[in-house]
């Protein structure tokens, strides 16, 4: 294997890049195709992973393996007191990719990140639309039309944000991959040649790797950018085999033709793990799959029953029959890898017993509920029929009696939201940004009553927690509450956690400085092959 | 000539009714059943296809496991002649440890099911509308064959494909789009038989003898246009289990765990290059049963096709 | 002839518009609202919703919506897919080369493997040659294509490791498509082992694709030949001590063939629904691999217009073979 993977190397060498000598080609066996390369325009992790963090940067990034933001291309920020004005100090002489296509005359500069956002922002912006139906899915989203309120440039290399409210995580926000930094000067040129859609198509950021072809639903090829900013990458090449099937991308892993891929099936990872030629790394994700009770109905609105319930769950089956053992059981509303996680939280203890007769002791006998299942695999529920299932023969053990109600997506979605739904709705969440806020805000805060809150749950202890926590900037103050709410999420039961499914990534042995993002990115700075 | 003289022959004996009919029944079939054991694959696959409807109605007896018992500790045990595997499942056991030969044999419910409910659907609909267009003509007849072109437009599969998305995945849904792109084939055969038929003279006999149009219609014009349409019949049977699997295998047909063989293929394909047999057997299945079906299909063709008989 | 044409033609663009609303009415029947799917578990606002549901012209009246849509196919414009907001158009382009390759690979070996099957057996009718040749079309006929392209994989690219398991071309040669046609283009590329590798990612998918149409046509030469081996010409020609091969050869042969041709053209249809099924399994980026992806994201627009592209595609090629049939055998025409 090993001897086929030089030859590799060595035909490359000869064939694409014309003469340079031992030239490092990295492949990833990627699991579909992006559907663009304008990260601002797509929601798809498949899409971020092959331009967002490919091409482009961020003025603040994650820092690798953390959900933590560190400077990117803005160097140093500073938070006006009020909490209100963010003024980003930006990098001097970050250099844009030169490729075929567009040859930059300057460095980066305000005007640069001013028009990323403000393609976004404004409507009038004649980059608003420069595509069909864009819109700006994760920049509305986030809430960043009603959130920012002027963009300024302060001077060439000063760029400041002023906000109509206080939002600690806009921080993290602007990590995030719509929040991509694309190059004015590029753009310019495009609309003056009439091309504006290839922005769309060939992209030119500051990252670490330069777009060099893309073969529709076959291969992507980026080239090291030689002048990045953060110093040029060990691999010369970085392609991208675009291979749906996990059960083929598992072979062309195991022939040495590909180095990295994600998403193994469940079933093949024992024997991944027993071959010598792969190492494999594992990881909760920043998710969690959820049954929320509707708290505003009979008996729901008891927090004995609630509990009683959550306790007649087996979640280690679930994990078992769903996961193959690929996830662990959720005690917490946010995964374990996300920065406030209260680990000293104790899990009810799975006792249909003690359940069966604490439903007693609240006078609820012959309860008959409904539980929704989801239609479709979600990475955090690969299979919410079987798990309904296993529910539905849990609470038969303490007596009550279950009907599994499904529809179709969308309207499973909409549905859902209803503030007087009937029943248990199981879903589930992946994080954004890796900010606690995008988790226990988002989800449970009393204004996502009738929305996102399918549990319609708005206690006002954990509301006010969260709150405040959302408008302090201090990291270990926020830490704090967001500590307390999830003890008051514990205490209250609004749902039945379930669990945090494992990103696996199977590699090739000599793949090295591979980092595994709890966002559940696929990011290539800083990997290298050593034979 | 052969064919105008039988035929002439067989409407007289209707006209003149009762007692003869039976008699002449039986000397057809007698006729039908001498041509076809001429062909030997047809016996053959006659014979495979009672044993497949056997196993079918007989499965809860001969099933050696329930359909969706999963067994704990056998996953992905091999064939019973391979090592590792056990005399208790034959064939082996799937991902979840249910034994392979318990589902093959449930399956073939589902594919006799898929296939009868699939060509009495579109041979009805079929039938019925053919048998307007051609009798009627005119408008009808411009109107019906426009949208009988317009679903030939589609790659059947596609078109079915797009249905079953439509209509929501699902066995049920599936035979529907299947019976839908079928009929077509059943209008354009019966039209053009009726066609053929209506100027012949034992029609004109029974409509000045009185006969209604309904009564014309499927008395005495459609029992003569039978033949192929049996023919075809015997054909969508086997194009209906192949699409039914094929809708099947892309995730768009029956549900798991159904034992359906095509969705069975579909849950295999994650275990393609790790355990043949789970992919392997559910595919021989379908393919024994259609072969069968196919040749029978020969048979009766020759058989029922006079021109063919003769050379 | 010409007149034939028009008729036909005339016949062409009702069906054309008839597919074009069935393809209209089959997205707006769909479950579900595409605007809600954008946005996922991420709840939207109501006013978002509205203001998307309109940027996305789905507001509009129904009628409106499709004359428009009638109005922007004839002028080539298919519309943006919603999941990825490229012209369907543009998507079709690039990947139907990728399908017709495939297709004209297997419709070649079809026809280069089952003509001569089915004339062999025809001659020599009822030998076990005749009966063994039968055997194998049948079983061809009767094959479940999806479980036959996993049986070659298992085998080929599993046990004997001889093919690879997917995709046009290996990674180690890239070069710009100039033709669509990997054979074509890798060729032209001038890189040493680029054909040999498309060649060995081609081979397994077309001997999929290939094995009903082969079938199909060996049976149909065979039925053909048959028929005209019985007729009076050529009884005539036997007996004026013709040799047996310049009988086959010049006078069956060139009669038999008509309606071969017919079943040859009739198979574009079947290539297609193949193509569905044997793209998924090779992962080969062509257009069936596209519908069906596009029906699981349920891109509306994408399968509106591919639906439109494939079925134009089929009444076209259908027209053709009526014409070429019309050429042969004058008859028809009438």
């Amino acid at each position: 294997m090993k001897t086929k993977l030089t030859f590799a190397a060595a035909l490359l060498a000869a064939t694409m890049l014309s003469g340079a000598a031992g030239a490092k080609t990295f492949v990833y066996c990627s699991e579909g195709s992006p559907e663009g390369f304008d990260p601002g325009l797509y929601t798809a992790g498949t899409t971020f992973d092959a331009a967002a963090h490919t091409v482009y940067n961020r003025l603040l990034e994650f820092k690798p393996g953390t959900t933590e933001t560190v400077p990117g291309l803005a160097e140093s920020w500073e938070i006006s007191d009020d909490g209100l004005q963010y003024t980003f100090k930006l990098r001097p002489g970050v250099k844009f990719q030169t490729t075929d296509f567009f040859t930059p005359t300057r460095d980066m500069n305000a005007d640069d990140v001013i028009f990323s956002y403000e393609r976004q922002l404004k409507s009038d912006n004649p980059w608003h639309q420069y595509v069909a139906g864009a819109a700006w899915e994760y920049f509305n989203g986030m809430g960043f039309p009603d959130l920012i309120d002027t963009i300024e440039k302060v001077d060439d290399m000063t760029v400041r944000f002023t906000l109509k409210q206080r939002e600690a995580p806009f921080l993290a926000n602007v990590a995030m991959p719509f929040a991509s930094i694309v190059s004015k000067e590029y753009a310019d040129k495009l609309e003056a040649d009439g091309q504006m859609q290839m922005l769309n198509q060939q992209p030119v950021g500051t990252g670490a790797f330069e777009f060099v072809a893309y073969q529709q639903d076959a291969v992507i090829r980026y080239r090291a950018h030689e002048d990045y900013w953060n110093g040029k990458q060990p691999i010369d090449d970085l392609v991208f085999a675009i291979t749906p099937d996990a059960s083929v991308r598992y072979q062309k892993l195991k022939a040495g033709e590909c180095h990295l891929m994600p998403y193994p099936n469940a079933a093949d990872v024992e024997e991944m793990k027993a071959d010598p030629n792969l190492k494999v790394m594992e990881q909760e994700g920043l998710n969690v799959a959820y049954l929320a009770y509707n708290t505003t109905q009979e008996p729901f609105d008891k927090v004995e029953v609630r509990k009683a319930l959550n306790m007649a769950i087996n979640k280690e089956a679930i994990v078992e029959a769903v996961f193959q053992g690929q996830a662990t059981p959720a005690k917490n509303p946010i995964p374990p890898t996300m920065w406030s996680y209260n680990d000293a939280i104790e899990d009810d203890p799975y006792d249909p017993e003690a359940a069966k007769k604490m439903l007693e002791e609240a006078g609820v006998t012959d309860l008959s509920m409904k539980v929704w299942a989801m239609p479709v695999s979600r990475p955090y529920m690969l299979n919410a029929r079987r798990a309904a299932e296993l529910i539905q023969s849990d609470f038969r053990e303490i007596g009550v009696n279950v009907e599994i109600v499904s529809y179709e997506w969308a309207e499973y979605l909409d549905r859902s939201k209803a503030k007087d739904r009937d029943g248990a709705v199981m879903l589930g969440w992946t994080g954004d940004n890796g900010d606690p806020d995008n988790f226990l805000h988002t989800l449970l805060g009393c204004d996502a009553v009738g929305g996102n809150n399918r549990a319609q749950w708005c206690n006002e202890e954990f509301d006010n927690l969260v709150t405040q926590a959302k408008q302090t900037s201090d990291q270990a103050e926020r830490t704090k509450l967001y500590e307390e709410a999830q003890v008051v999420f514990k205490r209250e039961a609004p749902w039945a956690t379930l669990d945090h499914s494992l990103s696996v990534v199977p590699m090739r042995k000599e793949v090295e400085g591979f980092v595994q993002s709890p966002l559940g990115d696929f990011a290539f700075e800083g990997v290298d092959i050593v034979e | 000539m052969a064919t105008t003289n039988t035929k002439d022959q067989n409407a007289a004996i209707g006209l003149e009714g009762g007692t003869l009919i039976a008699t002449s029944r039986r000397a057809r079939l007698a006729e039908f059943w001498y041509y076809f054991r001429q062909n030997r694959g047809a016996v053959i696959g006659l014979a495979v296809f009672v044993i497949i409807v056997a196993i079918a109605v007989l499965a809860p007896l001969i099933a050696p496991h329930g359909p969706s018992l999963q067994n704990r500790g056998a996953f992905l045990l091999p064939p019973v002649w391979e090592d590792g595997g056990r005399w208790e499942f034959v064939l082996g056991t799937d991902a979840v440890g249910r034994d392979i030969l318990s589902r093959l044999i449930y399956g073939a419910r589902f594919s006799l099911f898929i296939g009868v409910v699939v060509v009495s659907l579109a041979v009805t609909v079929g039938i019925f509308v053919g048998l307007m267009a051609g009798y009627f003509r005119g408008a009808v007849d411009t109107a019906v064959m426009r949208m009988m072109d317009i679903i030939l437009a589609f790659p059947s599969l596609l078109l079915a494909l797009v249905l079953v998305a439509i209509l929501g995945p699902g066995l049920t849904n599936a035979m529907i789009a299947i019976a839908l792109v079928q009929q077509p084939h059943y209008v354009r055969l019966t039209r053009a038989a009726v066609m053929a038929e209506k100027g012949r003279d034992y029609v004109t006999a029974a409509r000045v003898a009185g006969a209604g149009n309904l009564r014309l219609m499927f008395k005495t014009i459609l029992p003569n246009c039978t033949a192929p349409l049996i023919v075809q019949a015997a054909l969508s049977f086997s194009t209906a289990i192949l699409d039914a699997a094929a809708l099947g295998f892309l995730g768009m047909g029956a549900q798991p765990p159904t034992p359906e063989w095509g969705t069975m293929l579909a849950e295999a394909r994650e275990f393609i290059l790790r355990a043949w047999w789970v992919v392997t057997f559910p595919g021989i299945a379908i393919l024994v049963t259609v072969l069968a079906i196919n040749l029978m299909g020969d048979g009766l063709r020759d058989a029922l096709d006079p021109k063919l008989k003769r050379s | 002839m010409f007149r034939f044409f028009l008729r036909r033609l005339a016949v062409l663009i009702p069906t054309f518009i008839g597919v074009s609303i069935i393809a209209f009415a089959f997205i707006r029947i769909l479950p579900g609202d595409p605007v809600m799917l954008m946005s996922g578990e991420r709840v939207m606002s109501p006013e978002r919703h509205q203001e998307l549901t309109h940027l996305l012209g789905f507001d509009r009246p129904l009628w409106i919506q499709y004359v428009d849509y009638l109005g922007g196919v004839v002028t080539g414009d298919f519309g943006n897919s919603i999941v990825t907001k490229r012209p369907v158009l543009n998507d079709f382009l690039t990947l139907f080369p990728a399908t017709l390759e495939l297709s004209i690979c297997a419709i070649i070996i079809a026809i280069l493997i089952g003509v001569p099957l089915g004339i062999l057996a025809a001659v020599k009718r009822g030998s076990w040659l005749d009966q063994s040749v039968m055997g194998f079309a049948l079983v061809g006929y009767s094959m479940p294509i999806f479980w036959w392209g996993l049986l070659l994989i298992i085998f080929f690219s599993g046990v004997l490791q001889w093919t690879p398991v997917s995709g046009r071309i290996s990674l180690l040669y890239y070069f710009p498509p100039v033709t669509g046609f990997m054979l074509i283009d890798s060729l032209l590329s001038g890189q040493e082992g680029a054909f040999t590798s498309a060649v060995s990612h081609l081979v397994l998918p077309t001997v999929v694709l290939a094995t009903i149409p082969l079938a199909v046509i060996a049976r149909q030469t065979r039925s053909a030949m048959l028929e005209v081996l019985g007729e009076d010409y050529v009884r005539t020609a036997r007996a004026k001590g013709l040799p047996p091969r310049r009988v086959i050869g010049l006078h069956a042969l060139r009669n038999a063939l008509i309606p071969v041709i017919t079943t040859i053209g009739l198979q574009v249809g079947v290539l297609l629904a193949g193509a569905i099924l044997t793209e998924t399994i090779f992962s080969w980026p062509g257009i069936g691999k596209w519908m069906v992806d596009s029906v699981f994201k349920r891109d509306y627009t994408v399968v509106q217009g591919g639906l439109l592209l494939i079925a134009g595609i089929i009444m076209i090629v259908n027209l053709i073979v009526d014409m070429l049939y019309g050429l042969v055998n004058p008859r028809i025409r009438h």
